[in-house]
Formats: structure tokens, C-alpha cells, sequence
């Protein structure tokens, strides 16, 4: 029985393991690598701006994605309440991806502009001021953090060296743009940019 | 917006996914096939193939796979390759079906609009005023402003700190059937701005003289103080008796009902606040994202619940 040669030995197992593993990666991921799709932004898409994307990491770091998808699947019932479904070429500049896999609360892929500035301060400062039966807990640390921006330029920096195309002005000025600036200001100003690209509904265009 | 998911693979890519996934399904299925064994247990001697592994005497039978299990796997093979006809998977090709996520999604909001795009015409057709006493579309209206407005306005349309009651007979830019349906197509946007240069005196004094407006100020001195300054800075917006202008949708502030007011906060307290940093409200446009179908039919709703208000 040959098969004891692979059974016997870890080493060997594994490699073949990931051997035949990997031929679901080669035919489903590989090709969306060089497709256009997938690569190219769709039309008017820029990246975040300085404030935007620390507005952005303190949605990651709150971990809103573990509630919130950014995902609106090609269903009636979706793009009826969210607007026009997602496609790839608005995640282009995405690193990492803020898909998510669990609605909680509502999916946010197209949430900019739907609700005012003051609407969003106000919810998450505490979410049942404005929607009583709101399960959502609240932020309130986010009005007093501030900003000092000394990572802004590395982040974008990193971003840049990853393909999203920052000017070194917008580099140079990174620091000055978010300094002073407080958290929920941030956060709020990355939640009104979401999804404005495309149309906003399918519906109407 | 089909071309948003259009497959443009090059000839290349789609012949590698071609092959990567019927070269590891044949495999799969050949690696099984070589493999199996359809000897019977015991042979014909009377012997016993074991596998070689004991434990505490006991050897493991090296039986062939049940023929259930063996079938089932020729099955899993036969519906991926049928599969894979049927549907895209296969590089460009499209499968026999012609199924797409897309023409999915277009087939079942051509359906939607063919069953209520006649409904959404027919209200349109009809005068709000005369849309406001339609109870099944007041019934339809409901459903539209709970989905789309009852988040920031409430479920009861009588709205919270910043956020305007519908139900009162208090209009920031106007109740008519027009400036209804304006603010829910083009949306609105008031701007008080911020008087902290006055200095907190100065800002005590107002604050007196506003509340005065509708009998609730605390301090009469420090009101008539206030009056001057209002008159000069005030009234340009507010109007001379301080009942606003809904032209710019600034409030009336001698009607003793207040647009913002934290929980627990008192009255004197929230307009010291607007006094010092300004407020900004912000009515987003609902053209783009309801329709004007739908901005109609709101739009009677909420004038209906204007109408039911009791003073009227």
C-alpha cells in the first residue's frame, strides 16, 4: 500500500495537502488578479481622504464590520432598501476589504449622505436617543479622543505602495489635516463618503 | 450597469479555469477509481485481508469502500459536471441556461415595477390633499416612511433632539403640499450660526429675551437687555417678533416648541447651546433614493399627519 509513504510522513502530507487545496485558489482567485473587473476603479472613484481614512480605522478598530457588511448583493429585496448593488471596482482602493459577513445592524456599503452629520453624531454617541429599539452599543469615548495624525502619512504611504494613487501633497499635508480633529469627526466624515460613487439607487438613475 | 460584471476574461485565463477545474475533477474522480478494490471478504481461502494496523491484538479489516459511499461519489462528479454546464463556471462559458446574477436581479425588479409601478402612477395622479385622505394609500405612504424617515424623525413622525416633529403645526420651511414635496426631493438645509464672540453675557441676555418670546424667561432684566440685541442680530432671519421665516427655515421661536432639546437638558439650556455654537440641520434629498413616486405619497402622508393634528 503506497499510501503509507504519504501517511507516514507529516511533511509529505502536508505539502500534498496544500497541493490539492490550492486548485481552488488557482481557478477561482488567481484570474481575478488580471481582470479588469476586479482592478481597474470603476469611473470617479478616489481614494480616501486623510480624514476619511483615519474615519476608517476607527471603524475597524471599533469593529463595525462585525455587525455591518458593506456588501449589497444583486437581490430586489437589497437593492430596494440599500440602493444599487456593490461591484468590485469601488473596493479597488480597499486594503483591506470592509465586506464583512454579518448583518447585525444594517449593511453600510451605501449609507453616505442617507442620513445627515448630526443624525450620525447623535446615534453613536447613543443609538437609542434616536432609535429606541436600537441594540447598537454606543461611542462616546469617540467626542473626546482627538487625532494628533503622526501615523496618517505611513498609512498612506503603505496604501500608496499597495496601488492607491496619493499625491505626495496629499501625503505631505496628511498630518495637518487630521490633527485636532476628534474621532467621531472622522468617523462620520468616512461614513458619509460610502457607496457615493455609483448612483445611489437602482431604481432611479 | 451590466458592464460592471461583464466576464472579460482574455482567452488565456478562461482556458486555465477551464482546465484547472475538469483536470482536478478528473483526477479527483481517477484517484478514487484507480484506487478502489472490489474484492470480497473473506476470499475465496477463507482468509482475511487486514490493513496491518493492531491495537491490543485487534487488526482493522481492510474492507473495500461501501458501494453507497463509492456511488454517491460518482454522483457528486456527475452533478458538478452537469453543473458546470448549466451554469457560468467555466471560464466564458455562460452555461446552457444563461443564468447571470445580473439578469437575476433585472428579471425580478421588472417583475416588481410591472405589479406596482401602475399603483405608484395612480397616486401620482391624485392631488395630496386629496392623497391625504386615502387611507389605503395612507396605509401604502406608512410603510414607505417607516422604511426611510422613521430613523431619524421616529416611527410616531414626532421627531427627537434636531430633528423635527411632523405632527405638530410648527413648520420649519412650510406645511403646504409644495414645500412638503420640495423638502423630500431636494432636501433642506438650515444653518444657525455661532455667536460665541458675543461673549457669555451677552449670550445670557438673548437667551432671555428668546425664552420671553413665548413666556418662559426667567430673568426679565436680562430679557430686556437681550432685546436690542436680537433686534439687530436676530431678526434678520428670525423676523422683528421672532416667528421665524420658513423662506430660510428658520424656526419661530415664540411658539414655545423647541427643534432641539437634549434628553433632560432644560429649554434655557438648549438655546444658550444654539446661541454659542450654532446648529446645522440637515434634511437629506429622498428623490434619488425613493423615486418621485414614492416623494409623493410620502409627501401626502406626512401633510396627513399635519391634518390630524388637534389644534387644526
Amino acid at each position: 500500500m503506497r499510501h503509507e509513504i504519504i501517511e507516514k510522513n507529516i511533511g509529505l502530507l502536508a505539502v500534498l495537502v496544500l497541493v490539492v487545496i490550492s486548485f481552488g485558489g488557482l481557478a477561482e482567485i488567481v484570474p481575478l488578479f488580471f481582470q479588469k473587473q476586479t482592478t481597474e476603479p470603476v469611473e470617479g472613484l478616489k481614494p480616501l481622504s486623510a480624514l476619511e481614512l483615519e474615519g476608517r480605522d476607527i471603524y475597524r478598530r471599533e469593529g463595525c464590520v462585525g455587525c455591518h457588511s458593506q456588501m449589497i448583493r444583486p437581490f430586489r429585496a437589497e437593492t430596494e432598501r440599500y440602493g444599487h448593488y456593490s461591484v468590485a471596482g469601488e473596493s479597488v482602493y480597499e486594503h483591506n476589504f470592509l465586506w464583512g459577513s454579518k448583518r447585525t445592524g444594517p449593511d453600510l456599503a451605501r449609507v453616505g449622505g442617507r442620513y445627515s452629520d448630526d443624525w450620525h453624531r447623535a446615534h453613536l454617541y447613543n443609538p437609542r436617543d434616536v432609535v429606541p429599539e436600537s441594540i447598537m452599543p454606543a461611542y462616546p469615548w469617540l467626542f473626546d479622543n482627538q487625532l494628533d495624525g503622526q501615523d496618517t502619512p505611513s498609512k498612506m504611504r503603505a496604501l500608496r505602495r499597495l496601488g492607491v494613487p496619493y499625491s505626495d501633497e496629499q501625503i505631505a499635508s496628511a498630518t495637518d489635516d487630521v490633527q485636532g480633529q476628534s474621532e467621531i469627526t472622522a468617523l462620520v466624515a468616512y461614513l458619509q463618503q460610502l457607496g457615493t460613487v455609483l448612483p445611489s439607487s437602482a431604481r432611479v438613475q | 450597469m451590466s458592464t460592471l460584471w461583464g466576464n472579460d476574461l482574455s482567452g488565456f485565463w478562461s482556458a486555465w479555469i477551464i482546465i484547472i477545474t475538469l483536470g482536478s475533477i478528473g483526477l479527483a474522480f481517477w484517484l478514487l477509481y484507480a484506487n478502489r478494490r472490489t474484492d470480497k471478504v473473506p476470499d475465496s481461502d477463507g482468509n482475511v485481508d487486514t490493513t496491518g494496523h493492531m491495537a491490543d491484538g485487534i487488526a482493522e479489516y481492510d474492507n473495500p469502500l461501501p458501494r453507497w459511499w463509492f456511488l454517491l461519489y460518482i454522483g457528486t462528479v456527475i452533478f458538478a459536471l452537469c453543473y458546470l454546464a448549466l451554469y457560468p463556471g467555466l471560464g466564458n462559458f455562460t452555461g446552457l441556461l444563461g443564468w447571470s446574477q445580473e439578469a437575476q436581479w433585472e428579471k425580478e425588479v421588472t417583475e416588481a415595477d410591472a405589479r406596482f409601478t401602475p399603483i405608484f402612477e395612480q397616486y401620482q395622479a391624485v392631488p395630496i390633499p386629496e392623497l391625504a385622505e386615502d387611507a389605503e394609500a395612507m396605509q401604502v405612504a406608512e410603510r414607505i416612511f417607516l422604511n426611510n424617515c422613521a430613523i431619524c424623525h421616529g416611527s410616531n413622525a414626532r421627531g427627537g433632539n434636531g430633528f423635527p416633529d411632523l405632527t405638530d403645526e410648527d413648520w420649519l420651511y412650510g406645511g403646504t403640499p409644495e414645500a412638503i414635496t420640495h423638502t423630500l426631493e431636494k432636501g433642506r438645509s438650515g444653518t444657525m450660526p455661532a455667536w460665541q464672540q458675543l461673549g457669555e453675557d451677552n449670550i445670557e441676555n438673548i437667551t432671555q429675551f428668546v425664552l420671553s418670546m413665548s413666556g418662559n424667561a426667567e430673568d426679565p432684566q436680562r430679557a430686556a437687555a437681550g432685546e436690542t440685541m436680537f433686534t439687530s442680530m436676530c431678526t434678520a432671519c428670525h423676523g422683528p417678533q421672532g416667528t421665524g421665516n420658513q423662506a430660510l427655515g428658520a424656526p419661530n421661536l415664540a411658539d414655545d416648541i423647541w427643534l432641539y432639546q437634549a434628553p433632560g437638558q432644560s429649554v434655557a439650556d438648549s438655546v444658550r447651546e444654539t446661541l454659542r455654537n450654532g446648529r446645522n440641520g440637515q434634511m437629506p434629498a429622498q428623490a434619488e433614493w425613493i423615486g418621485e413616486e414614492r416623494v409623493h405619497l410620502v409627501a401626502a402622508y406626512v401633510y396627513h399627519l399635519g391634518q390630524q393634528h388637534p389644534d387644526k
